[in-house]
């Protein structure tokens, strides 16, 4: 029998009612039609199979999204941060592999060199990164922790006017991939006053005595490169230094602060997908003669979450609009990280129950979108962590 | 060289369409306008063509109401140059024979020596506006193309019709329709959404192509719609399975309905 769950095209309406201007609203349209005519039809399959989907990132690249936020010296579209967010969020609705595959490359992997890097390491690194053609990651965590970062193993130091960096980092995205071409990593570069100094070093991919472990077996984000990456006496030349030296750490606090807002928008994109995928379903379903959209008790799960994926939405775009007026955002980024992701696991586990037995097989829709929104409550700062942040900014603790 | 894609503003494909009672015309409120999908393809092989031949400009035509300007703007942001849109209430109802006249007309206007379209819209699905186009402009036409080269003056075109694959050739100016094969279009990028807003788009009236109202619109129109239903649901389907008198079974059920 043919599965229910073949993909029609087009959902009735559009994921976004809010009033978008022309250009922002022209760039989420587009992204919706390349997601729901090139992704969608794939997602099952790359799923199923875990290969990064290169020729889906390659025509992300043509269209320019990996260098939406950088200006265009550096072979961006002279876009914005919140236009990336927009994008995410509708290459979420229907895969999140391919939507951290973006937010990764360019949050992570060019954001730190945009935000933090020399005029020389701006032009050495952003066009590649930009164009799409090579993807960046960021490798901040450590199997000993990732929530500690201040506990950083990772040890650099400069002998003969070269960086040598030793240490292990886990779970980094896109740093396996055929066309990943920098990893930034932190290291402990020496101590002042008892304290740690942390820094950020450029690793070009490749680089002697750097390795990549297999990819891991991960629970969702089958399609996104995943891997441990180890640094066996790496050197690079000493401008490879990222930033000032000992501010790594907090240089990566705060391109977090802006990564929260991008994996809100991807939160909310897969809670918004469960929404889509919900309401076709429940149209389509019959139980006792009727279809089961008819019940009330139905109804109402998909009412909420329709209502969930949209304050959820609101919370990303204030925090998103805030950043963009040079005000502080970084509560508002954390409160919109944290509801979103936790919207996008309610949401999947509520359209998994809708579905049914439907629901607990790996190809329908909902069941990756189950599998994929756990994660978002623990990368880039768990839920505890927003919490905290959060109530820091309230004056406890 | 300039490249003249004829672009229609057509009821998203995935929608239900209808007539208005009224007049029937097609309702174009009831449904969101999209651009016609097909006239994308012949976009995409207007911004190849300029690609390869560096020297070339692509302007964009279309013939709609208010709305139409949409997917002007959709084609300017895939790269198109420039957009013309005619847009006058006394259109509403042309036939083809009208809006060949009026695009014709325009195209002349714009000056041309290659025009694009789709070799049919989604919506109507006459299939006969590149043959009208280029009667009307006195010109060659190659239809349904799956590739087009252009060398100087002289295009070659591979038409695929359902009996043959024909190469055919001409001398510029010429209107060719494509066919989907042809190549596969580019979406838009942030940088081409932002620059489509400041290229040159112009309107053009009846009044600016020298047209009398009276020959276009649903009033002259040649043939007239004096009634519609709606196409009723498919009824009970009847599935016969092989069990050795299939055949059998099949002749019977057309004979039943008298189509055997
Ligand atoms: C698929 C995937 C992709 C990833 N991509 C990247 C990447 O590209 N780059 C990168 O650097 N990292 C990446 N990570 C790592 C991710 O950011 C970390 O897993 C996350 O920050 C949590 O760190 P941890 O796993 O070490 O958990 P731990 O820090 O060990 O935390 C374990 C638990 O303890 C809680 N906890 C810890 N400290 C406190 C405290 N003070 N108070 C209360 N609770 C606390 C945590 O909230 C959590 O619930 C990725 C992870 C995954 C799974």
């Amino acid at each position: 029998m043919a599965s229910p769950f073949t993909y029609t095209a087009r959902s009735s309406s559009s994921s976004s009612d809010y009033p978008l201007d022309d250009e922002h609203e022209a760039l989420r349209s587009t992204v919706e039609e390349f997601a729901r005519d090139v992704v969608a039809p794939r997602a099952a399959a790359m799923d199923e199979d875990g290969a990064f989907p290169y020729d889906i990132v390659g025509s992300m690249a043509k269209m320019g999204l990996f260098g939406l936020p950088f200006p265009e010296q550096y072979g961006g579209m002279g876009g914005d941060f919140f236009a990336l967010c927009l994008a995410i969020e509708e290459l979420a609705r229907v895969d999140s592999s391919v939507a951290i595959t973006l937010e990764a490359a360019v949050s992570l992997g060019a954001m730190p060199i945009y935000r933090f890097g020399s005029e020389e390491q701006r032009t050495e690194w952003l066009p590649r990164l930009a164009s799409g053609e090579t993807l960046g990651a960021f490798g901040l965590t450590e199997p000993g922790g990732g929530t500690d970062a201040g506990a950083t193993r990772t040890r650099a130091s400069v002998y003969d006017g070269q960086w040598v960096i030793d240490g292990t980092k886990a779970f980094i995205t896109n740093a396996g991939t055929d066309i990943t071409s920098v990893i930034t990593v932190t290291a402990v570069t020496g101590e002042s006053g008892g304290r740690k100094e942390i820094s950020s070093l450029i690793v070009p991919v490749p680089s002697e005595g750097l390795s990549v472990a297999p990819k891991y077996s991960k629970v969702g984000w089958h399609a996104s490169d995943t891997r441990e990456v180890s640094l066996d006496g790496v050197r690079v030349p000493e401008q490879n230094l990222l930033g000032e030296r000992g501010r790594g750490y907090a240089n990566f606090l705060s391109i977090l602060d802006e990564g929260r807002i991008a994996i809100a928008a991807l939160a909310v994109g897969l809670a918004q997908g469960c929404v889509d995928e919900s309401v076709k379903y429940a149209k389509q379903r019959t139980a006792f003669g009727q279809s089961i959209g008819n019940f009330q008790a139905i109804q109402f799960k998909i009412a909420d979450m329709a209502m969930r994926a949209h304050t959820a939405r609101l919370a990303y775009y204030d925090a998103a609009a805030r950043m963009a007026a040079g005000l502080p955002f970084k509560t508002q980024a954390a409160m919109a990280k944290l509801h979103a992701s936790e919207i996008a696991v309610t949401n999947a586990r509520e359209a998994t129950q809708i579905h049914g037995g439907y629901g607990f097989m790996n190809e329908t829709p909902v069941a990756r979108f189950w599998r994929d929104a756990k994660i978002l409550e623990i990368g880039e700062g768990t839920s505890e962590v927003q919490r905290m942040l959060i109530a820091r900014e309230l004056g406890l603790g | 060289m300039k490249i003249v894609v004829c672009v229609k503003q057509v009821p998203d494909t995935w929608s239900e369409k209808r007539l208005d009672p009224a007049d029937q015309t097609l309702d174009r409120a009831a449904a969101d306008g999209v651009i016609d999908e097909l006239d994308t393809y012949a976009v995409e092989e207007a911004l190849k063509l300029k690609e390869s031949l560096g020297d070339a400009t692509v302007v964009v035509l279309a013939m709609g109401p208010a709305g139409a300007a949409e997917s002007l703007r959709k084609a300017l942001s895939m790269g198109a140059d420039e957009a013309v849109h005619i847009v006058d209430d006394a259109l509403h109802g042309s036939d083809a024979l009208a809006t060949s006249l009026v695009l014709a007309k325009a195209i002349e206007q714009i000056g041309y020596d290659l025009v694009l379209l789709g070799s049919e819209s989604t919506d109507a699905r006459m299939g006969v506006m590149a043959a009208m186009l280029a009667e009307r402009l006195g010109v060659p036409q190659a239809t349904l193309a799956s590739g087009v080269a252009v060398d100087g003056t002289s295009l070659r075109v591979t038409r695929m019709t359902s009996a043959a694959q024909e190469e055919v050739a001409a001398t510029l100016p010429a209107v060719v329709s494509v066919l989907e094969k042809i190549n596969e279009p580019r979406y838009p990028s942030f940088k081409g959404i932002m620059a489509a807003k400041s290229k040159p788009t112009s309107t053009l009236s009846l009044a600016d192509l020298g047209i009398d109202a009276s020959s276009v619109g649903l009033a002259a129109a040649a043939t007239k719609v004096l009634d519609s239903t709606a196409r009723p649901p498919r009824g009970e389907r009847t599935i016969i399975k092989d069990d050795g008198d299939a055949g059998a079974r099949i002749a019977d059920f057309l004979a039943s309905r008298k189509l055997l």
